[in-house]
């Protein structure tokens, strides 16, 4: 089993550490397929994360960015997505996000169809991201940032704010502490008050990670967080990821380059090449795909046409 | 912080030197000077919310002078065809007993800022589509329509002006230093809070970057038509105590050129300053008037102050393209810091 290819028809019910599950979400009923009706009596309402993403894709006129794309998240799972350039990763993220919406296929999250909407709502639902080129507040403090991370758990409004209610000053004061321990994990809590664009690049993108996860969600969508950090530096930041995905109990969803840091860290690995999924299974299986192979490196001309390229 | 106790301490001191001032200053300054202080007042509302739009949620808006002159008309006409009734009053000149007076004259303000603030809705929407000149093109067309849509109102006077609107002291005893500076002392503080609240945070969020922002729970449509709605709240209430204290109003007042001493205004002080845009409005107001002595000195009298303006404008952008303080406060400023802290050990970070 470990040693036989994973072919397009293996997508979405591959190999991967849960595959009775998912085979049973994936052929289940279209709607509500997760959520309540599914959770047996008496487990906890929240439901980590529930991703399903089935088949969708995206055309940019003539082009088929993501074809077919299908994907189970559950629990706190640690799910990489890998490809060469261009593959169409991040396009998924933005479909996922909202900023794009799927030509066809549909999204459900925790249950709830997430199709046409906005990037806010996404958020608020609980799918929290980082970018892959830094997209921070960059003329706000590393503090502010993290804060405005928290702006969906905001619940005083306008007129409270200019009142200066009893509710803002609270409300206020648990959002610094949070933003604070939370800049702590990362190790910036020196640097809340310095301005986020001023900061080395690195930690630029752990502010990023820090900003995300200060929106409380349920599933993290990571967009190259070990870009252009060295494999020491990927290596100590990928330990903070996990540390988070076990402390906050969420799923995380991994765009990454570095190959070191993917096989380490990831229980999960879809590889994407040409908007389709090529494979999918443990970082062991993934290693010694020979499609996977042959779309990192080139392969012979029989190796390609036999996968179906 | 939140004691209310000092709260209304501020509050009682502050109210008390108004009226302490309003009664006197008028006596201890000549007319013309007194008139540039009440100019003073009104452009710290007007730069202070426009800020609100172009430095704070950084849409940039050229057209507030359309909100400060719808702001005046409506509070006028209010005053001048139903303030008489509203007072139940035979016209004897001096202010109404009780404070019928005070409630008519907020009533005139709140509401002209209201009819304001629905414009600066309409305004809003397209900024949800369009960035950067775009918007700024849309907002210079609206504030001309507006000017040209009162132009052509008869009930207010038309290109002729309108002429009789009420005094201040119509209305109340105190007068128009009072009412002007209450109300930018009003503007000042709302805005603060707002921007060093989860709200204000999220408008320089999409200020800063409307992906990341909407990626983060910030529902940006949401923001940016609050900022033009907050925004021409204040300087349709500007414009009704303009028209109060000048007693006269005409289209010709509310040209591109008076919002683009407002954009002046914000970008001196620094987009995104509250403070700044105050220290702004009061230099700026105070050079128009220094330099109303130039046009003395110059060829068939031609008034340069545009021109100087401008120039002014150009050499900030060459030399400090982020305006006198940034997106700074006054008591983010180095010195001030070192005071602040040194009074207020482990404070957090909020006077207000």
């Amino acid at each position: 089993m470990a040693d036989s290819p994973n072919d397009a028809a293996a997508v979405g019910s591959g190999p991967s550490t849960r595959p009775a599950a998912e085979v049973s979400r994936s052929k289940g009923e279209p709607v509500h397929f997760a959520g309540e009706a599914a959770r047996p009596a008496g487990k906890p309402a929240r439901l980590a994360g529930e991703l399903e993403l089935r088949k969708i894709s995206i055309r940019f006129g003539g082009l088929l960015a993501v074809s077919d794309f299908s994907l189970t998240i559950r629990g706190n799972e640690l799910v990489g997505l890998i490809g060469p350039n261009g593959a169409g990763k991040t396009t998924i993220f933005n479909m996922l996000t909202g900023v794009y919406r799927p030509t066809s296929g549909q999204i459900f999250f925790c249950g709830r169809p997430l199709g046409g909407r906005k990037p806010y709502k996404v958020c608020q639902l609980g799918i929290a991201r980082t970018f892959q080129n830094i997209r921070l507040f960059k003329n706000l403090s590393v503090l502010d940032n993290v804060r405005i991370g928290a702006h969906k758990t905001v619940t005083y409004g306008a007129l409270s704010a200019v009142l200066r209610s009893s509710a803002f000053e609270r409300m206020e004061r648990e959002i610094e502490e949070r933003s604070r321990s939370l800049l702590g994990i990362f190790g910036l809590e020196r640097r809340a008050g310095e301005i986020a664009g001023s900061l080395p690049y690195g930690d630029q993108r752990r502010l990023e990670i820090c900003r995300a996860l200060a929106s409380e969600p349920s599933l993290l969508l990571l967009d190259e967080p070990a870009a252009g950090m060295n494999t020491s530096e990927a290596l100590g930041l990928m330990a903070t990821i996990r540390r988070i995905r076990d402390e906050f109990r969420i799923a995380i969803l991994l765009i990454e380059h570095n190959m070191e840091v993917v096989m380490t860290i990831c229980e999960r690995i879809l590889v994407l090449n040409y908007g389709r999924t090529i494979a999918e299974g443990t970082p062991e299986q993934i290693q010694r795909d020979p499609v996977v192979i042959a779309a990192y490196l080139g392969e012979p001309e029989e190796a390609v046409v036999e996968a179906g390229l | 912080m939140a004691r209310p106790g000092r709260r209304l301490v501020v509050a009682g001191a502050v109210l008390a030197a108004l009226i302490l001032l309003d009664a006197n200053l008028p006596h201890l300054l000549d007319p013309y000077h007194f008139q540039i202080l009440i100019y003073i007042g009104i452009n710290i509302i007007f730069a202070v919310s426009l800020n609100l739009i172009n430095g704070i949620t950084g849409q940039f808006s050229i057209g507030h002078a359309g909100f400060m002159a719808i702001g005046a008309y409506v509070s006028a006409y209010i005053t001048y065809y139903f303030g008489p009734g509203l007072l139940s009053a035979e016209k004897t000149g001096g202010p109404p007993p009780g404070l019928a007076g005070e409630a008519t004259l907020l009533l005139a303000l709140v509401a002209g800022g209201l009819a304001a603030a629905g414009a600066g809705y309409i305004v809003g929407l397209p900024s949800l589509r369009l960035k950067g000149d775009y918007l700024a093109i849309v907002t210079l067309g609206f504030g001309e329509i507006i000017r040209v849509f009162i132009l052509n109102i008869d009930s207010v006077g038309g290109a002729r002006g309108f002429s009789g609107v009420p005094p201040l002291q119509t209305f109340s005893p105190l007068r128009s230093l009072f009412w002007v500076f209450l109300v930018a002392i009003v503007t000042v503080l709302v805005s603060i809070r707002l921007v060093s609240s989860a709200h204000g945070r999220a408008m320089m969020a999409v200020r800063e970057d409307e992906i990341a922002a909407e990626a983060m729970g910030v529902n940006s449509t949401r923001y940016k038509v609050s900022a033009f709605v907050i925004g021409a709240f204040f300087a349709g209430v500007s414009g009704g105590l303009f028209g109060h204290f000048l007693q006269y109003l005409n289209p010709a007042m509310f040209t591109f050129v008076q919002s683009f001493e407002a954009v002046i205004m914000v970008v001196l002080g620094g987009m995104g300053s509250i403070s700044g845009s105050v220290l702004a409005a009061v230099i700026m107001t105070i050079l128009k008037e220094v330099l109303r002595e130039v046009k003395n000195y110059t060829p068939y009298g031609i008034d340069p102050r545009m021109v100087l303006f401008s120039l002014l404008l150009i050499v900030l952008m060459l030399t400090r393209p982020t305006g006198l303080l940034g997106s700074r406060e006054v008591w983010d400023v180095a010195p001030l810091r070192n005071l602040r802290r040194r009074a207020r050990p482990g404070a957090g970070g909020d006077v207000w």
